[in-house]
């Protein structure tokens, strides 16, 4: 009896040695099922489409034909593709990146009549569905003659994001307005605090915005396919969709290598990043 | 008594410093000043823009044409917006449980204390990153029915062919809901984040008095993570709602319009079809039926989730 009673100091976390191998077993085989798919993707790519065609199941390519990937640059404006969504994702993070942090900081660090109900205002445009804005918009920038131009898609990052800005109040909150107060004494205003203290320390949480952010415009298709018609101002993800137009049959192995590109940059980026990344999703999702 | 209040405003630099709140209210118009001009210009502008088209016929080039309730009449007499509708809300009542599953699953394997936490957590949420045309296209190689991966080993073990997944009207909805399996990070990380939050004495007194480890999970993690289940409910069905990009690059809707989701149903009649009242039209009985879904769902809920652990 004692020695049970010695025991209590149970924690949800530690498992018996039978959980814990069943526990690894389960890891290991999601993890295997995860990374499959990305993997058999990457083999694909480089496979010959007669190998694709004639052996549906071998894993590793018999000729590694690296040529795919050129031939996806020779045979399509990738590059083009590329850079197009290159400098619109990397643009619109870093304006609308600001923009939020500016905005939130506003929210943030004054007290003023009628916030409550701004920032409830602010949260509840999350739930509206794009599509009820999306058509009045579209009309709006075509009567003023921004359709097919990345303005109607650049533009609007001025007014923040609505969650971007709802995860950097949550982290200004959090930080000692005495830092202010040392500014100010210093004879510097709200905009000298806002450049010089609360951006620079909140650079894990801008991290964590600019990835999400990153996320969604490199992936996004219905903006890019409602605004834009010229081939030649595709971002990578219309150019993609678009991609076995021009073949009678799918070319999987071009197909593949081009997802590869496509999805490369956001891994990295995600690698480098992820630990600031997962923490700020924690704090979103658990304060929210 | 005003010589000590003299010293200590001296002595207290923070006291000089505390500006009006007339001043105050004014920085605070100012710094969110870029979020309402885009509040008036790309939310309730076009919200009220939105709802006048819905009255309207519309078709870009032309004249706008005030028709009443007609687009709604039309609507509601036209047999793909059923079907839109029916193929959504279907999608959406497996999508949702489906990944709300995964995703606790996914969580609890990730909360036990074992080495290499740090490793499982990122490539379990490394595939969510990748969302978007490629993963589409991904998911159409996995599930190819001559050379994808799952056709090919189906048919090895058991000698049979496999369904054509996305060219099969009844197996196309379930390919959709499968291909979130790539999605579930999101769910995941925020069930896991609410999991770690658990009081430990709770689970301490339960093993003390002799509850399984199911019964602890039913009677203890479910209630007590009952609010994040319900958020993350509420987002996935949302979500799921608004599902386009993979019928976009999948399916186009097909096959036998069993994948024609509500959304694309709208984006081909704004964009292919330059019917912008219609469409309108459409976009508010989606606003309509998010809103009142979401809303059944938070009342229905409200019996059922705790919240008096809440932090």
């Amino acid at each position: 009896m004692k020695l049970t009673f010695k025991k209590t100091n149970y924690s949800p976390g530690e498992l018996s040695s039978g959980g814990k191998l069943l526990t690894y077993a389960g890891l290991i085989v999601v993890l295997f099922l995860f990374l499959f798919p990305v993997a058999w993707m990457v083999f694909t790519s480089l496979k010959s489409l007669e190998q694709i065609v004639s052996e549906p199941l071998s894993i590793f390519p018999t000729t590694w034909n690296w040529s795919n990937y050129l031939e996806v640059f020779q045979n399509h404006p990738f590059s083009t593709y590329l850079w197009n969504t290159s400098w619109y994702t990397i643009v619109t993070v870093v304006g609308t990146v600001f923009f939020s942090a500016f905005i939130a900081f506003g929210f943030a660090r004054f007290r003023a009549r009628g916030q409550t109900f701004l920032f409830a205002l602010l949260l509840s445009t999350m739930m509206l569905p794009q599509q009820v804005v999306m058509i009045p918009q579209y009309l709006l920038f075509n009567t003023i003659g921004w359709v097919d131009s990345y303005l109607p898609l650049t533009v609007p990052m001025i007014a923040g994001s609505a969650f971007l800005i709802f995860l950097l109040r949550q982290f200004y909150l959090g930080l000692p307005k005495e830092l202010d107060e040392a500014v100010t004494i210093d004879g510097g205003g709200y905009f000298t605090i806002f450049f010089r203290i609360i951006l620079p320390l909140s650079l894990p949480a801008m991290a964590t915005a600019a990835i999400i952010e990153f996320m969604y415009r490199w992936n996004d298709l219905m903006g890019p396919l409602i605004y834009l018609n010229s081939q030649e101002l595709y971002p990578l993800s219309l150019g993609l969709a678009n991609f076995t137009a021009a073949y009678a049959a799918t070319p999987w192995q071009l197909l593949m290598a081009a997802s590869v590109m496509a999805v490369l940059p956001p891994l990295i980026l995600f690698f480098f990043a992820q630990k600031y990344f997962i923490q700020g999703v924690v704090i979103s999702g658990t304060k929210g | 008594m005003e010589a000590k209040t003299k010293h200590s405003m001296n002595k207290n630099p923070l006291r000089k410093v505390t500006i009006g709140a007339k001043r105050e209210e004014k920085f605070f118009w100012l710094f969110i000043s870029p979020w309402i001009i885009g509040f008036f210009l790309f939310i309730i502008g076009p919200m009220i823009a939105s709802l006048y088209f819905s009255f309207t016929d519309y078709a870009v080039m032309s004249d706008v044409s005030f028709v009443g309730l007609q687009n709604f009449i039309n609507l509601f007499q036209d047999p793909l917006f059923y079907r839109s509708l029916f193929v959504t809300f279907a999608y959406a009542a497996l999508a949702v449980p489906f990944s709300m599953l995964v995703g606790l699953g996914l969580a609890m394997l990730l909360n036990a204390k074992i080495k290499g936490q740090a490793f499982f957590r990122t490539f379990f949420y490394a595939p969510s990153i990748i969302s978007g045309v490629s993963v589409a296209f991904l998911w159409m190689w996995i599930l190819n029915p001559q050379f994808g991966i799952v056709n090919s080993i189906i048919y090895d073990v058991f000698g049979i062919q496999g369904p054509g997944w996305f060219t099969d009207p009844y197996t196309v909805i379930p390919s959709f809901v499968l291909m979130q399996l790539t999605a579930v990070g999101s769910t995941m990380i925020i069930f896991l984040a609410s999991l770690q939050q658990l009081p430990k004495e709770l689970y301490e007194a339960a093993a003390i008095d002799g509850a399984s480890s199911w019964r602890r999970f039913r009677n203890i993690t479910v209630p007590m993570i009952s609010p994040i289940i319900l958020f993350n409910g509420v987002i996935s069905l949302i979500a799921s709602f608004q599902i386009f990009t993979q019928a976009y690059v999948v399916t186009n809707g097909g096959p036998d319009w069993m994948s024609y989701f509500y959304v694309y149903y709208l984006f081909e009649t704004a964009f292919f079809q330059n019917r912008m009242g219609y469409a309108s039209a459409q976009a508010w009985i989606l606003f309509l039926v998010i809103f009142a879904l979401t809303f059944l769902m938070l009342t229905l809920s409200r019996k059922s989730v705790h919240y008096e652990y809440d932090k």
